[in-house]
């Protein structure tokens, strides 16, 4: 009998919160009470958060300098601000697709971190095919480093001077550190060969550098060959066609003042439509001069303020009549 | 059937089968081709194989089978041109991997699923039975039975095969298989062993209900039918053995002929999406076009002059927008959704496990939980607009109780009486413990044998009937009502004891009586009441008669009594929807009888109009009678009926019953279960079948450009209306395909036929036919409730797809018997009533629980939530996918039209932003099952399909555009011309992408909490889960320690780091996010505000009581009832079946065993 019983509820459903769609729960209604407050609350902060950007960034300096097409060029700067701290120098250029897809991938990751595998050319597999049509030179030899990223490399150089009673002096302009960490430290790899030359052997240098990789910087050999920064800067490719990368920094600071800004031209824009700029500016908590984000920041925040009100009028019209 | 009619049917029978004779089935003649030149015999044998697979087959052909599917073939054709190098966009990982999991999901539920029939198939074909082996029975395994065995089966066995049943062990030659019962071969009764009959019968089909063959038995040709058939999974009851011989085995049987090819249903909800995906994929070319385009333009203008782009190939712009095509195509591919169908399937595996579990509706008596046998319709029970129901079985249990009485202008066990101790049987060592009467005046009355009216009430009950018994005192009844009237009479001491071809005896009080039987002037549905005529011991004659009140009123001697009062209370049984019959008797003298004898004998031999001579003889003898009474009985309703139906047409649902029932009988439950009420005019089918359908005629033209307003009345009072027809009216709606087809042969032949009136019912062309049934359908469709009696399985699912054909209605069918499967199968939603009647109504449903008031619960919550759970999954997901996808397309226009890339793309639908949608469409509730019960209301809108439609569709393609933008311009605008805060450009691809990606998780979640409304810790950890895999994941990606292995694939090193160190972009993903969503709530809480809709108002006023359910007073009405037709009166006279049996066996608890709900007792 006692097994025929168990039998008989053998079907029987497990009686449990979540079989029976009984999980404890929380049904949160918006509610007038929540979302009213929450509107306001919501558009205060914004407006605090966007006249904190906007103050920070009224108080930053940038300076913009666009260049003409002239091959060698020195420009007569006025810097009429003088900010604390570092002022970076930036160069940039316009109308320059560094989003391109097929332009993006076309490099050896191997390659670049070091490994000498990717030196050679092996049975049209090294390097990779992404760097098509950088990949070997007439010869077959391998392009080092290959693909078009690298080899459209930005080669100007920079020198900038102040004028101090009419005598020019050159501003000192820190190149180390300007390039990610990571980058540097991890992404980017020169081979463990000593001296680097050695590792290039067989290889041929970018189709559209004037040297090889192992002399971007001979004098140090920690910014030389693929560690060196302005390498490292060019190849962190730019979300958007009109760009700015950074160049050098300056620890001191810019005093106000004439300055004189010696520029090597080197790299065609002329082709493309594009131009270049070089800028100065400092930084703050949030980063360089940008307005835009605190400006939107104030607009959303005074329509949160602007809808909490619409709507408690909505609903003061809608529930309150009905109950009177 | 004569010999003729047999010869005649045996020219098509092609299905020879010989008993005991293995052999014979193997020959030549009976071997089919099934491979080339490889033959097997015809004859299935009795193992059945439902699985799909097994171990070698199940790769090819399960990946066979999934690449059926559009959708995977379409990310076939991705990974496909991904492989192209000059076109792919993605590396080949994107696309394959989503793809081997959606493969690798599908797979893994196929298998369990085969495995789950493998089971199944070895334990069926594992089952044991006894087969008659050289000479002996003996236990074999179901697989090893073979065509042509004659096999013996016990009590509670399941049947293996199709079995033709030889003999049985019960008096009658009945075999009872559950409430189906067959006859049995009289002739054959003895003599298995040495039988050598040849059958020749029908091939294998999948009529359930028929079957046509012969039996060659010593020489002598028997015909035989589906009564005397066996159908496999059907269960030997109250049959102590019986033997068989199979017919069909295996895959041959009828069952199995019906299993497997089941219609495949889709929802609406389906359909819609398969639209919309469409939609989607005209909307992905069109955009990558239009790209592909900008590309082309792009290149012209710009990118043919960047020498840094150069890549040496020499494409011309054009063939460098063509090749873009293909690469925006495979990018945006996340427009339509892989994970969409998966997704899909495991919510409607969820919804479906969780009807399954639900307690509520599991039937604890019968311990049968509720089962969604398919699980892919789920979502389609939120919508019903029309349930189609049974009604025995169904609506009502097929019990008939003798409820109350009235004898002698008295009425008995009314519910002033309020008596609610039943009556004590024990004094009656008959009585049958299971009847309850609540008047303990009557028994007393009877008892004390003083009240001569009483007594003879109960004398008439105990002789006037077509009950045969067994030898057990089990009661077989023609109807339920029979069984139940007799029972009554055995319980106050009437007891019928047994009868034969002439005599019937009954035990009254002490002593046994038998009384000759001179006539029994049988039921029919014209007389309305059926009489005997009996001669008593001491000699008299009397005739017993008991019929409906207006046909017995007509009859009524003048002298007779009672009348008025016994009027009174037929209207209050009536009213009560009990069923009444009323009981007269009348004396007859010698001479008169016989008389009228010899009329009845040369009526019973007048070759022409047999009946009408018949009737008019019974009319001459049934006049003068004198009341007794009257009966009440009660026709059981399942528990909860009233109550479920009340709460569903609250839900604006419309139910129609379809019954083979009589119309009083359906109309009578009509009442009593609430489908009718008293406030609701009701219709004949037969009175209305002129006026509208012709006078709407008249003006179809003027009405047709026009859209059909739905007030356009047939009906012109106002108020509820409801409707009642019957098969024989319905046949003219439906037209029969005869007729049709003799018409256009007629026609072909040039013989054109007069156009006939329209009074005379057939319609001319099939325009008018289409015309006719429209209108039937609109008719039938204003009203509230519809009731179809006299209804064969064909037209009950002829109804059913003539409203889903002009309604576009959503439909359900609910049954229990073989006769509903057609209707079951028809409708858009089968429902079986389980653990009653035989399988077969669940076999071919598509949910299967054992109440009927579960449908309640079925619909109103479950339906309502999987419907609700399904559109706003199916929301959320497009919105997702948009908003996802199109930020690609605005980086595009600042990308010079190339197309982008990376892990996200992989890894968005399947971790980061499935899991809460998922959820939500698991367990969402917006308001719980309690006030979903309480507020019918609530289940409109499912009805109408608002909650998904293209509206919704679009609403979720421009919120997809709105915060594409968002995502895109915001950073756009912050990046423009910034730097990070060591100076270092933050403007570079990656860390854009990070940011972009970070919002889009962010916003997604988000989005999907707050349109959560039933927040539970498994919502919670999921949302708040995904973000955290989200950003897991990619510092593991960004890592240097997956750079260092893979230098290749994890191109990203740093930038989640670099980028999230800076609180510029994080105040960039804060305005981001908060500009996706603070519209999105402004907009929901205005619209809630301004137009709340009903679920809106019940999630506010939650804790408000509902009004108590009311029953409205009914009017009087005639309660005239009759279950069947006709009783067993050939049988009786025949006296084929009926034998003596000793008497006095007592001590039996039940005497009617005929219906199922007794066996578990």
């Amino acid at each position: 009998m006692q097994k025929k019983e168990n039998q008989e509820v053998e079907n029987r459903p497990d009686n449990t919160a979540f079989t029976q769609q009984r999980l404890p729960a929380w049904q949160p209604i918006l509610s007038a009470g929540i979302v009213i407050p929450l509107f306001v609350l919501v558009g205060l902060a914004f407006i605090g958060i966007g006249v904190a950007l906007f103050v920070t960034s009224r108080n930053l300096h940038v300076l913009e300098v666009w260049k003409n097409n002239l091959l060698w060029l020195n420009m007569a700067l006025y810097v009429f601000f003088s900010p604390q701290g570092p002022v970076f120098f930036y160069y940039g250029l316009t109308n320059y697709f560094q989003n391109q897809r097929a332009y993006g991938v076309s490099k050896d990751y191997n390659q670049l971190s070091g490994d000498l595998d990717y030196f050679t050319f092996f049975f049209s597999i090294v390097p990779d095919s992404t760097c098509k049509p950088y990949r070997y030179d007439v010869n077959n030899k391998p392009i080092v480093p290959c693909g078009s990223l690298a080899n459209s490399m930005f080669n100007d150089t920079f020198n900038l001077y102040q004028m101090k009673n009419g005598v020019k002096e050159e501003v000192p302009l820190d190149g180390k550190g300007i390039s990610w960490w990571t980058d540097y430290n991890i992404k980017y790899r020169n081979p463990s060969v000593n001296p680097l030359r050695n590792a290039f052997n067989g290889t041929v240098k970018p189709l559209y550098w004037s040297k090889p990789a192992y002399e971007l910087d001979p004098t140090d050999t920690a910014n030389n060959g693929f560690i060196n920064q302005d390498f490292l800067v060019w190849m962190r490719r730019s979300a958007l066609p009109n760009f700015r990368k950074l160049y050098r920094r300056i620890t001191d600071g810019l005093p106000a003042g004439n300055y004189s800004l010696e520029i090597s031209y080197n790299y065609p824009v002329i082709a493309f439509d594009g131009k270049k700029k070089v800028a100065f500016s400092n930084v703050s908590w949030m980063g360089g001069k940008n307005e835009f984000l605190g400006i939107a920041y104030l607009v959303i925040g005074s329509l949160c303020l602007v809808m909490s009100v619409v709507m408690l009028i909505i609903y003061a019209k809608f529930k309150f009549p009905e109950e009177d | 059937p004569t010999m003729n009619t047999c010869c005649a049917v045996l020219l098509e029978m092609g299905w020879k089968v010989k008993a005991n004779d293995r052999a014979y089935h193997q020959l030549p003649e009976f071997q089919k081709k099934v491979f080339l030149c490889i033959k097997k015999s015809r004859y299935s044998g009795n193992a059945i194989k439902t699985y799909k697979y097994n171990a070698l087959t199940f790769i090819p052909l399960n990946l066979y089978e999934q690449f059926k599917r559009v959708a995977n073939v379409y990310f076939l054709a991705l990974l496909i041109l991904q492989i192209i190098p000059d076109i792919t966009t993605l590396p080949w990982y994107t696309t394959l991997i989503p793809l081997v999991v959606v493969l690798g999901i599908t797979a893994i539920k196929d298998l369990v699923d085969d495995l789950a029939r493998h089971r199944m198939d070895k334990e069926i074909n594992n089952r044991k039975t006894e087969v008659l082996l050289d000479g002996r029975f003996e236990s074999a395994k179901w697989r090893d039975v073979q065509v042509g065995d004659v096999v013996r089966l016990k009590k509670n066995d399941f049947i293996p095969a199709d079995i033709l049943m030889l003999s049985s062990s019960n008096p009658n030659s009945l075999c009872y298989v559950e409430t189906a019962e067959l006859d049995g071969f009289d002739p054959l009764t003895l003599n298995c062993v040495g039988l050598t009959g040849l059958i020749e019968c029908e091939e294998p089909n999948n009529r359930l209900d028929k079957f046509i063959g012969t039996m060659l038995w010593n020489r002598e040709r028997y015909p035989l039918d589906l009564d005397n058939m066996l159908l496999r999974g059907c269960k030997i009851r109250n049959t102590d053995v019986c033997h068989g011989l199979v017919i069909f085995a295996g895959a041959d049987t009828k069952i199995m002929k019906n299993g497997g090819k089941t219609r495949f249903k889709r929802t609406k909800i389906d359909e819609l999406m398969n639209y919309m995906v469409y939609t989607i994929f005209a909307l992905l070319v069109l955009v990558a076009a239009g790209l592909a385009i900008g590309h082309t333009f792009w290149y012209d203008q710009i990118g043919a002059k960047a020498w840094y782009l150069f890549d040496g190939k020499g494409y011309s712009a054009s063939h460098r927008g063509f090749l873009s095509f293909w690469g925006y195509i495979i990018v945006l591919n996340t427009m339509v959704p892989i994970s969409l169908y998966v997704s899909v399937e495991v919510i409607r595996l969820g919804q479906s496990k969780f009807i399954n579990w639900d307690l509520q509706m599991y039937y604890a008596d019968k311990d049968t939980p509720a089962k969604a046998r398919t699980t892919t319709l789920n979502e389609q029970l939120g919508q019903i607009e029309y349930i189609f129901s049974d009604k025995t079985g169904t609506l009502t249990q097929n019990i008939m109780q003798f409820k109350k009485c009235t004898i002698a202008g008295r009425s008995y066990a009314d519910l002033s009486a309020r008596v609610f101790q039943p009556v004590d049987w024990s004094w009656n060592r008959y009585a049958d413990k299971m009847f309850q009467f609540m008047d303990h005046s009557l028994v007393a009355t009877v008892r004390s044998g003083k009240d001569k009216d009483a007594m003879e009430f109960f004398k008439l009950l105990s002789l006037c009937h077509t009950v045969m018994v067994d030898e057990d005192m089990v009661y077989q009844a023609a109807s339920p009502d029979e069984g139940a009237l007799v029972t009554a009479a055995r319980n106050f001491g009437y007891v019928f004891l047994n009868r034969t071809q002439d005599t019937i005896t009954i035990q009254e009080g002490d002593k046994e009586n038998s009384y000759e039987m001179l006539a029994l002037l049988d039921f029919n549905s014209d007389r309305k009441r059926m009489s005997i005529i009996l001669r008593f011991p001491d000699g008299r004659i009397r005739l017993y008669c008991k019929g409906a009140d207006t046909v017995i009123y007509e009859r009524l001697s003048a002298e007779s009594k009672h009348t008025k009062s016994t009027q009174t209370a037929l209207d209050i049984f009536a009213n009560e929807t009990l069923r009444t019959l009323c009981l007269c008797y009348k004396d007859i003298s010698a001479g008169e009888y016989e008389a009228w004898e010899r009329r009845h004998k040369e009526a019973q031999v007048v070759l022409a109009d047999r009946d009408a001579a018949l009737d008019r003889v019974y009319e001459d003898i049934e006049k003068n009678l004198m009341l007794i009474g009257a009966t009440a009985i009660e026709d059981k309703l399942q528990d909860g009926v009233p109550e479920t139906i009340a709460k569903l047409a609250k839900a604006d649902i419309k139910i129609w019953v379809l019954t083979g029932d009589k119309k009083e009988t359906a109309e009578n439950i009509g009442y009593s279960c609430s489908l009718l009420t008293d406030d609701m005019q009701i219709h004949y089918g037969e009175d209305v079948k002129s006026v509208p359908l012709t006078t709407r005629r008249v003006q179809p033209q003027s009405n047709r450009p026009g859209k059909r307003k739905p007030a356009d009345p047939f009906f012109t009072q106002t108020g509820k209306n409801a409707l009642i027809i019957t098969g024989g009216w319905l046949n003219e709606i439906l037209y029969e395909k005869k007729k049709k087809r003799r018409r256009l042969r007629l026609r072909r032949l040039g013989r054109r036929l007069p156009p006939s009136s329209p009074q005379d019912g057939q319609p001319m062309n099939d325009w008018e036919k289409e015309q006719r049934q429209v209108d039937f359908v609109d008719m039938a469709c204003e009203c509230e409730a519809v009731i179809c009696c006299r209804v064969t399985p064909k037209q009950k699912a002829n109804v059913v797809s003539l409203v889903k054909k002009y309604k576009k209605a959503v439909t359900l069918s609910i049954g229990d018997g073989a006769n509903d499967v057609n209707m079951i199968k028809t409708a858009d939603i089968g429902v079986g009533i389980s653990g009653q009647e035989g399988m077969q109504a669940v076999m071919s449903s598509d949910y299967a629980f054992a109440q009927f008031r579960y449908l309640e619960r079925l619909l109103l919550v479950h339906g309502r939530w999987s419907y609700i759970r399904m559109c706003k999954f199916l929301r959320f997901f497009f919105f997702k996918n948009f908003a996802f996808t199109l930020v690609h397309f605005w980086f595009s226009f600042f990308s010079g039209y190339s197309s982008q890339v990376n892990w996200f793309i992989t890894l968005y639908n399947l971790c980061y932003s499935s899991l809460p949608v998922l959820l939500v469409g698991l367990l969402d509730q917006d308001v719980n099952d309690k006030l979903s019960l309480r507020f019918p209301k609530l289940y409109l809108p499912g009805q109408q399909g608002s909650l998904f439609n293209y509206k919704n569709f679009f609403i979720s393609l421009f919120h997809g555009i709105f915060v594409s933008l968002i995502i895109f311009f915001i950073p756009y605008g912050a990046f423009l011309q910034t730097m990070g805060q060591d100076g270092e450009a933050p403007s570079d691809y990656q860390s854009f992408a990070v940011v972009t990606a970070s919002s889009l998780i962010f916003i997604v979640n988000l989005q999907i909490s707050l349109d959560t409304s039933y927040w539970t810790f498994v919502n919670c950890f999921a949302v708040l889960g995904s973000i955290a895999i989200y950003f897991g994941i990619m510092f593991d990606i960004h890592s240097a320690g997956i750079h260092v292995i893979f230098p290749a694939y994890f191109t990203f090193t740093g930038a989640a780091s670099n980028a999230l160190r800076q609180p510029y972009l994080w105040l960039t993903i804060v305005l981001t996010v908060g500009i996706s969503l603070l519209p999105v709530i402004c907009i929901q809480f205005l619209s809630k505000t301004i137009w709340p809709s009903v679920g809106d108002q019940v999630r506010s006023r939650r804790e408000e009581k509902a009004p108590a359910f009311q029953r409205g007073r009914r009017s009087r009405r005639s309660g005239y009832a009759f279950s069947h037709s006709q009783g067993y009166a050939d049988l009786i006279s025949s006296g084929r079946s009926i034998r003596r049996k000793p008497t006095g066996r007592a001590g039996l608890q039940q005497s009617i065993r005929e219906v199922p709900h007794a066996e578990n007792i």
